[in-house]
């Protein structure tokens, strides 16, 4: 296999350690998902060689071993680009020198052109500019720009966006969602947000604790209710739909999803094209019937798939749709009304659809 | 106003003793503040106080012991005499040892001070875009800390243009050899030849004033303390 394979163990003290063994897909963005403490960092340091794990821990990547028995390559030999929450930029050198600081150090330079980082980053008017004259947004593209002009062959990024607004952080994610295809450079990406995940993510690693809870493709582990993810508020599950036609008259645009047609806003995206579609749970409702007479115009037939077992206000649902999911959490009163049971044909009403900035191929 | 020719060796010596001396505290001094900077635990804080004595003892309690360690019938003056056919006590490279180890901690001190503000988070950046350790040394380190440097060698400099105690008691008061500007002084007021002390005296003041002051304006602007 040639995935990035991780079997690490790393203790900190008696109050911290990480214990995982894993491999992971080499393609696209694999987002690294837990709270605070959970060990994301701790990860990223493991592979990155800031941080080595106990002898017998594992890191390679396809062939190449950083951590192996009896073989530790340092920070510095591997292949590894790192953009870290706070930039880190040098304060010495303005954003120019940053970028060149990594360009001369890096060992194969024909994978990235100094033009094309500056281009997709947006960089262009900033690089006279000293470090402490510019934004948090602008510091994380230079931060971003100068990890990826040292040629590696997995970029690391640690909560880039954590310290930025929305924004700046949208200016962000095009840039490496751009990247990421142009370059088939795989990415791990830690974060606590989910909507960024969300966003971006093919794949999804669970931590918690230090341990591995969970792993998988997005789509799948988002639409499952025995995770993390859906206990949360914000759950929500996400699906592909592509892009049927445009009502310029109403300014919506109509996608169309398992042969079913879903609205929003209106799009500037030519027909065809695949877009990720993120709908929350909380914002599903159900009804035994087709409603015609509701303001809600993005309604689905589908079945549902599994209900969860809970003693508390509100349950989750699992409700599938062609091959893909959604989720709706509803009160349990009403399920005991409605008698749902799984099997059941229904109908969701959906309040609101976000549409996330792209769709990946991957997954 | 002009200085005669014992008087210019003194100066001269004053200043070759200094200048070598800064050379030789800035090639030791550098490692080792690196190494205090990075370090926590009784073996550093031990070494750090060792660094830190002579701003504390009298300079002769230095210079008495730097006697024995140097006298022919010590191994430390044996071995040397062995080596070089020459005597270290009461020679130029016996000031040189005891000027690098009394000026230690003024070089030492506004490096380590300096290193330790390096957030260990820019050497890890480094690091990951392929600097190995002494590469993140010369470009990352070097250049943040510049201003110490300069601060660092100014004032092993100056505190070694300054000395005294240490420099009679291991050096003696051979013209030419060891006889520096601040002992040709002590000889000047002894002998109470107090217009010839005037000379010396006025020009170490106008020397030592005219080095800090081109210090602190170098310092002004980032509002460095210097620390002594």
């Amino acid at each position: 296999m040639s995935g990035l394979v991780l079997n690490i163990d790393y203790t900190a003290d008696q109050h911290f350690s990480l214990k995982l063994d894993c491999e992971l897909p080499t393609r696209g963005i694999t987002a690294v998902y837990g709270p605070s403490g959970s060990g994301k960092s701790t990860l990223l340091d493991c592979i990155a060689g800031l941080r080595a794990g106990e002898p017998g821990s594992v890191v390679k990547l396809g062939s190449t071993v950083w951590q192996g028995p009896n073989h530790l390559v340092p920070a510095w030999n591997r292949e590894v680009g790192y953009v870290f929450q706070d930039a880190r930029l040098f304060p010495h050198l303005n954003v120019l020198g940053n970028l060149r600081y990594a360009l001369t150090r890096s060992q194969q330079r024909d994978t990235i052109s100094l033009d094309q980082v500056i281009t997709s980053l947006e960089l262009n008017e900033l690089l006279q500019h000293t470090t402490e004259t510019l934004s948090a947004g602008q510091k994380q593209r230079v931060a971003i720009a100068r990890a990826l002009l040292s040629s590696p062959a997995l970029l690391l990024l640690d909560e880039p966006l954590a310290n930025l607004d929305h924004a700046a952080s949208q200016q962000c994610l095009r840039g490496l969602q751009k990247l990421s295809k142009a370059l088939q450079l795989p990415m791990l990406y830690v974060s606590h947000d989910i909507e960024e995940v969300a966003q971006l993510a093919d794949y999804l690693l669970l931590l918690e604790k230090g341990r591995l809870v969970e792993q998988g493709s997005l789509l799948e582990l988002c639409s499952r209710l025995d995770t993390r993810l859906s206990r949360e508020e914000r759950a929500a599950a996400i699906i592909t739909a592509s892009v049927k036609q445009h009502d310029i008259d109403f300014d919506l645009t109509e996608l169309e999803v398992e042969g079913h047609s879903l609205f929003v806003n209106r799009l500037t995206h030519s027909l065809g094209q695949q877009r990720r579609v993120r709908i929350p749970a909380r914002d599903i409702s159900i009804c035994r019937s087709r409603h015609s007479d509701t303001s809600i115009l993005n309604i689905l037939p589908v079945t549902i798939d599994e209900m969860e077992h809970s003693d508390g206000a509100r349950i989750l649902l699992r409700l599938s749709l062609g091959s893909q999911y959604l989720l709706a959490r509803i009160t349990r009163k009403s399920a005991m009304e409605l008698e749902l049971q799984v099997g059941d044909k229904v109908f969701a009403q959906i309040k609101s659809v976000a549409l996330l900035i792209e769709t990946s191929d991957a997954a | 106003m002009s200085l005669n020719s014992a008087e210019l060796d003194a100066i001269y010596l004053t200043l070759t003793l200094a200048s070598v001396t800064t050379i030789l505290l800035l090639v030791l001094g550098t490692p080792l503040a690196w190494w205090l900077s990075r370090r926590r635990g009784t073996v550093p804080a031990a070494i750090e106080a060792i660094v830190a004595l002579p701003l504390i003892l009298p300079p002769t309690v230095l210079g008495f012991y730097l006697l024995l360690l140097f006298a022919p019938q010590s191994a430390l003056g044996h071995f040397w005499q062995q080596l070089t056919g020459t005597q270290l006590a009461f020679s130029f490279s016996a000031l040189v040892i005891g000027s690098v180890i009394y000026s230690l901690p003024f070089v030492v001190q506004p490096l380590q001070t300096a290193f330790q503000r390096i957030p260990q988070g820019l050497l890890e950046s480094a690091a990951t875009l392929g600097a190995r350790p002494l590469d993140q040394f010369r470009s990352v380190v070097l250049p943040l800390s510049r201003r110490s440097f300069l601060t660092a060698a100014s004032l092993g400099f100056a505190h070694t243009v300054g000395e005294f105690g240490v420099v009679l008691m291991i050096g003696g008061n051979i013209p030419g050899e060891t006889q520096v500007l601040s002992i040709a002084l002590f000889d000047y007021v002894e002998s109470l030849r107090f217009d010839e002390a005037h000379r010396l005296a006025g020009a170490l003041i106008v020397f030592s004033l005219a080095l800090l002051f081109l210090l602190y304006r170098s310092n002004g602007q980032t509002g460095w303390r210097v620390r002594t």
